[in-house]
């Protein structure tokens, strides 16, 4: 050890002391000190050399070569990944149309309920996806923006039409040509999802609510309204409300949506921005009017008859979740064998009827009203041509657009 | 007996002797290497090697696009601190209130399982257990229903105007609970507690009982009793307690997401936001960082106030 400086002024007990801490005390260069210290600059000094052979390499344009390695001949099996209540389900937890299809063509499904966030389940397959490995799924269903993020990346193979028979006939007008993937090159939709103005009867004490205005404005729904999460829908309607179209949003349309939804946080008027979980909080009343997903309200108004919904007159948001093969998928061909057997119109209709939401098959009416006459009627289900008009859908973004826009959007909700 | 015959019956000990004994003393000292190395590799696996992969992540630059690359960008270290430090401010605040409640909720309880509980000291233990049982998600909606605005707990605090005074203060909003500070703090008090209640049991149950006699022959009535003798040696549980409640309540996310508003967004749901929705990872991991080094510094300050070093 050095000697330390020892100023004058301490009394020789204090010198005494001070020396005994040198030798055994906190400031001793004990063997666990030293091991520490050592440790720490091993550390510091294998860190930094670590720390920059780190990095995430650009995305792969692996759509060339991950569409060659097909097994689909000699693996009679597809790994289907999809939303909870996406298939239609007995009682005794049979997938009938599941069943029905591995029947018909000796392909086993593996049915797999592993999606329950778009955001989460993109941070989940995001690293193989970047590196160019297999996911182990040769079939996922997302919503259309993380759709058309994966494609635009190179992650997503293209269809072979000739495989598609169905899907190509079948597939509603609506539904043809979304601008994230022109011509439906990668992606099928599995169901059609209106965002719409839900409210709960008891809790507005009768009142009707009919358009965003409302929701941002009305004192008396002060701290009880709710909107979604997920930004194309919340920012998507409040566009509309403002008579702007989600189709061509600019940038300053976006931030006037975004200050104007700011305005009613501030003041209190929203209570929460919520994903799935705005179901509870509407049926208790803790929401008294919310931005809902148009397919829990027909299962929302079986349960509770108060929950009344509203298509706003200035137009409502239609996102889909789509069918998609990623990239090194090792059934490829199975897996758009079973796209084109869910277009099959008595197929589409079992799963409508299920899951009650829009459903993108043509020729789906006849068949639903086999099954229950109410269901085809229901415009949330099957929208009539008035109610097609007003549905918009937001525009493709690009990716430094996303992240600005998303990133303005978590300020909104306080994140 | 034995050991003084041995020498004159048995053969001259063997030469190779030593030399087994020198390899079995040696093996032995390695033993417990090979006993750490398994938890070694799990840290290594799946501590030390994220943490550096993030510690990187923090100073990269980039999209999704074009790749992310180390260009030792310090400067989002500190866009992140002043971007954020209303969500930092607010972690601590809720997590050292939580951390207080839980104490003063806790500790009562642990001493009374110790010292009052006798046969029935099991079956309160599982009681303080059981929540476990449940997913922590489930245990938090479930205080979405008990709390709601329509609901009984609501209501008695309205008609006795309970929370009038609580939206005075600032911590509750209108006639409602949920959606407010309140619900948040309580949510991750509820969600903790069990994480202060065990480490002091422990503490406490190991208190030997005769010490309390002894305070009482020398005339301490029971709140000194308590003061110099039992909270003095209860502290090593009142430490562990502490942080194990704290830390986890400083990161937390899912009580201030169900639980609380706009308003109420902790460190956690910022990181998770940025990760996630953003995209934007090298924002997100410094985040981390600076939440670790920030609960890192402040652990450090407490120990060395509260004066103990085993934890338990």
């Amino acid at each position: 050890m050095e000697p330390t400086h020892e100023p004058e002024s301490l009394s020789p007990p204090q010198i005494a002391a001070m020396r005994r801490s040198m030798t055994s005390g906190r400031m001793a260069l004990s063997r666990r000190n030293l091991l520490r210290a050592g440790g720490a600059g091993a550390f510091a000094i294998g860190g930094l050399g670590a720390l920059s052979g780190c990095g995430i390499p650009p995305a792969g344009r692996t759509e060339a070569q991950g569409a060659s390695d097909d097994h689909s001949a000699e693996e009679k099996q597809v790994n289907f990944s999809n939303w909870t209540e996406y298939m239609d389900e007995t009682d005794d937890k049979r997938r009938p149309t599941l069943d029905e299809f591995e029947r018909r063509t000796g392909i086993k499904v593996k049915y797999t309920e592993d999606i329950n966030d778009n955001v989460e389940f993109f941070g989940k397959i995001k690293p193989q996806l970047a590196a160019g490995q297999e996911t182990g799924r040769d079939l996922i269903c997302v919503t259309d923006w993380l759709a058309g993020r994966m494609i635009r990346l190179g992650w997503m193979q293209q269809l072979d039409a000739s495989n598609l028979p169905h899907a190509y006939t079948n597939l509603a007008e609506g539904f043809r040509n979304p601008d994230w993937d022109p011509g439906r090159a990668h992606s099928y939709p599995w169901t059609g999802i209106p965002a719409v103005i839900a409210y709960n009867k008891k809790a507005t004490g009768g009142r009707k609510v009919t358009s965003i205005s409302q929701l941002l404005d009305d004192p008396k729904l002060k701290g009880r309204v709710g909107m979604l999460t997920e930004m194309r829908d919340t920012v998507g309607l409040t566009l509309l409300d403002m008579g702007k179209r989600p189709e061509t949003v600019t940038t300053d349309e976006y931030e006037a949506a975004i200050a104007r939804i700011q305005k009613a946080a501030d003041r209190g008027q929203i209570r929460r921005f919520t994903g799935n979980d705005y179901t509870g909080d509407l049926t208790k009343g803790d929401l008294a009017a919310c931005v809902a997903w148009a397919g829990d309200l027909i299962q929302l108004q079986a349960d509770n008859p108060e929950i009344e919904f509203t298509i706003p007159d200035a137009g409502y948001m239609t996102a889909t979740d789509n069918l998609l093969i990623p990239s090194k998928a090792r059934h490829k061909k199975n897996a758009e064998r079973l796209i084109d057997y869910y277009y099959e119109p008595k197929v589409a209709a079992k799963i409508a009827a299920y899951i009650n939401y829009v459903c993108p098959v043509d020729g789906v009416r006849a068949e639903l009203a086999k099954i229950d006459k109410d269901l085809a009627n229901n415009p949330l289900i099957l929208p009539d041509d008035e109610m097609a008009a007003k549905s918009h859908a937001f525009r493709l973004l690009s990716s430094k657009e996303e992240t600005a826009f998303e990133d303005k959007f978590a300020k909104l909700t306080g994140a | 007996m034995s050991a003084t015959t041995a020498p004159e019956t048995a053969p001259p000990a063997p030469p190779p002797a030593p030399a087994g004994v020198a390899k079995a003393a040696r093996r032995k000292k390695l033993v417990p290497y090979w006993l750490l190395l398994p938890g070694i590799l799990w840290l290594v696996i799946f501590f030390a090697a994220p943490l550096v992969y993030q510690a990187s992540t923090s100073v990269q630059t980039g999209s999704l696009e074009e790749g992310f690359k180390v260009t030792w960008h310090f400067q989002t270290y500190w866009d992140a601190l002043t971007e954020y430090y209303p969500q930092f401010l607010r972690s601590v605040i809720y997590a050292a209130t939580a951390t207080v409640l839980c104490l003063l909720l806790g500790y009562p309880l642990a001493y009374l399982i110790a010292f009052r509980a006798g046969r029935w000291r099991n079956l309160v233990m599982i009681l303080v257990i059981a929540p476990f049982f449940t997913s922590f998600l489930i245990r938090t909606l479930a205080w979405k229903t008990i709390l709601s605005d329509s609901g009984p707990v609501v209501e008695v605090l309205n008609s006795l105007h309970i929370l009038d005074i609580t939206s005075q203060l600032g911590i509750t909003e209108g006639e409602r609970v949920l959606a407010t500070p309140l619900a948040v703090v309580c949510g991750l008090t509820y969600n903790f507690l069990p994480f202060m209640i065990l480490p002091l049991y422990s503490s406490l149950e190991r208190i030997d009982g005769r010490l309390h006699e002894a305070a009482g022959d020398l005339y301490a009535k029971p709140f000194t009793t308590f003061r110099k003798v039992t909270f003095p040696l209860s502290m090593p549980g009142v430490v562990a307690g502490t942080l194990l409640t704290f830390i986890p309540a400083a990161g937390d996310y899912i009580n201030a997401e169900l639980l609380g508003s706009t308003d109420q967004k902790m460190v956690g749901n910022v990181i998770q936001s940025q990760f996630l929705r953003v995209l934007d990872y090298p924002t997100a991991a410094a985040l981390s960082f600076i939440l670790m080094a920030a609960i890192l510094a402040m652990v450090t300050v407490y120990i060395r106030k509260s004066g103990t070093e085993d934890l338990v």
